[in-house]
């Protein structure tokens, strides 16, 4: 066995320097790395290109490194839910690209796939589209799109072991399979760290080849962005 | 009298078949959950990465690793399944996912549609919306006739930045059900209950047909 075990977040995020892309998992704030963006912003590491599907909110996520202007650039398809974000955009301090959410999935799976460029009809006869090659198939128009390079994939997943295999759980899954293969130094950070042996082979949905460094994460907030919920006793 | 947000969500219920998977969008497309009619059986995905999805959960029983993608906690009903972004637009773009309902700023008279974008004043991203409306086979919008000035939402040709080209084939509004015919234009097939077809045709900025008797709907 190929142990991937580091000591903790900080050993975890060995090597990132300024000016580097990362991928960053979570959709929203389910599923995001949260110890590692913690220690990422102790570190301190600056001009960061950051692909994730989302930018977190203010004081929470990738928001922890907005307000530090710790990114230079966002790769996202949705970033509605920070004012310190829209701030940063507006005034252009923030360089922001917005990517429908099938293909910034697919832009990371590619990478980690092996398939340097593909085809997609999304964003055809939009702004996603300018400058794009167009090539119809099946008589509809399709856009080339290029598969991503990030130097390192952080993410978060439920179940882990000493050999990188990971375990997600609920929709916390989100992009943080396709990020995991995709990085050329996959982090990950789980919620419980266990022996070798001890999860079921059939059940692993990333395979420990795509993980070069397993932390256990200390604290876990997961917050919630929209608590909804249905009152436990109506009234009949 | 137009139709208020629910109206329009129960009235979209009524285009629901068995078997059918579906996606709905954020706002009053969440709401049509709330209107499967009897004995019609579907199943809901959500692009974050569930079929199967249910109501939202009972008070003290929220999962912070089980949302939907308007980020609202939820449950996974019996059959349910979870899996990763790309599987998800996989099944969308596969057209595995037999009807979307979304929310538009703007729908154009050729079913062009625009939701993601006032320049200058909001830039929210798009979300899944341009992977959605690019491959669905059927699209429902759900929106308001007129914007907040009055201005018909109904256009021969967007003026906001574009989600998707000749996409949309039905639009539901407060005051009607359209088909739209990229050739003709939104034809109008029903009025919201006490809605004159004189309003309709006020308050469409596009090329309108109108065709015969326009019966009211039953909501």
């Amino acid at each position: 066995m190929i142990r991937k075990v580091v000591a903790n977040t900080d050993v975890a995020l060995d090597g990132i320097a300024d000016g580097m892309t990362l991928m960053v998992g979570g959709f929203g704030l389910c599923g995001i790395p949260e110890n590692l963006i913690a220690a990422l912003r102790q570190r301190g590491t600056r001009n960061l290109t950051c692909i994730s599907n989302n930018a977190g909110v203010d004081g929470f996520g990738l928001g922890l490194l907005l307000e530090t202007r710790q990114i230079r650039k966002m790769i996202s398809s949705y970033v509605g839910e920070n004012d310190e974000f829209e701030r940063q955009m507006l005034s252009g301090e923030l360089e922001v690209e917005l990517i429908p959410q099938g293909t910034l999935a697919e832009r990371c799976r590619a990478a980690g796939a092996g398939i340097p460029a593909f085809y997609t009809p999304a964003g055809y006869g939009t702004e996603v589209a300018e400058g794009k090659e167009i090539r119809m198939f099946g008589g509809k128009p399709h856009l080339l799109e290029h598969a991503f390079d990030a130097d390192f994939a952080l993410v978060k997943a439920w179940k882990g072991d000493e050999a990188g295999n990971l375990i997600f759980k609920g929709t916390a899954r989100n992009f943080n399979p396709m990020m995991a293969m995709a990085g050329r130094i996959t982090v990950a950070e789980v919620e419980e760290l266990v022996p070798a042996g001890t999860l079921d082979p059939n059940a692993i949905h990333v395979p420990g080849i795509f993980v070069h460094r397993i932390v256990q994460g200390t604290h876990y907030e997961k917050r919630i962005e929209q608590r909804t919920v249905r009152p436990k006793n109506p009234t009949i | 009298m137009a139709l208020d947000k629910n109206g329009i969500a129960r009235r979209i219920a009524q285009e629901l078949r068995n078997g059918w998977y579906v996606n709905l969008g954020i706002g009053i497309p969440t709401l049509v959950a709330n209107y499967i009619p009897d004995g019609i059986d579907v199943e809901f995905q959500s692009e974050n990465g569930i079929l199967g999805m249910g109501p939202f959960p009972f008070e003290g029983e929220e999962d912070a690793d089980l949302i939907n993608a308007g980020k609202q906690t939820i449950t996974a009903l019996a059959g349910a399944s979870l899996f990763d972004s790309a599987t998800s637009f996989g099944m969308i773009r596969a057209r595995k996912v037999q009807l979307t309902v979304l929310g538009a700023m703007e729908v154009s008279d050729r079913g062009d549609i625009a939701n993601w974008k006032i320049p200058g004043r909001m830039v929210k991203g798009m979300g899944g919306a341009m992977d959605l409306v690019a491959s669905a086979e059927r699209i429902i919008v759900a929106m308001q006739h007129s914007n907040r000035e009055g201005e018909s939402k109904l256009l021969s040709a967007c003026t906001l930045p574009l989600t998707g080209v000749g996409c949309v084939k039905k639009v539901v509004t407060d005051l009607a059900v359209l088909d739209i015919d990229p050739e003709r234009g939104f034809i109008l097939r029903e009025r919201a209950p006490g809605v004159s077809v004189d309003e309709i045709i006020a308050k469409t900025a596009g090329r309108l047909v109108v065709e015969g008797e326009i019966p009211e709907m039953t909501v």
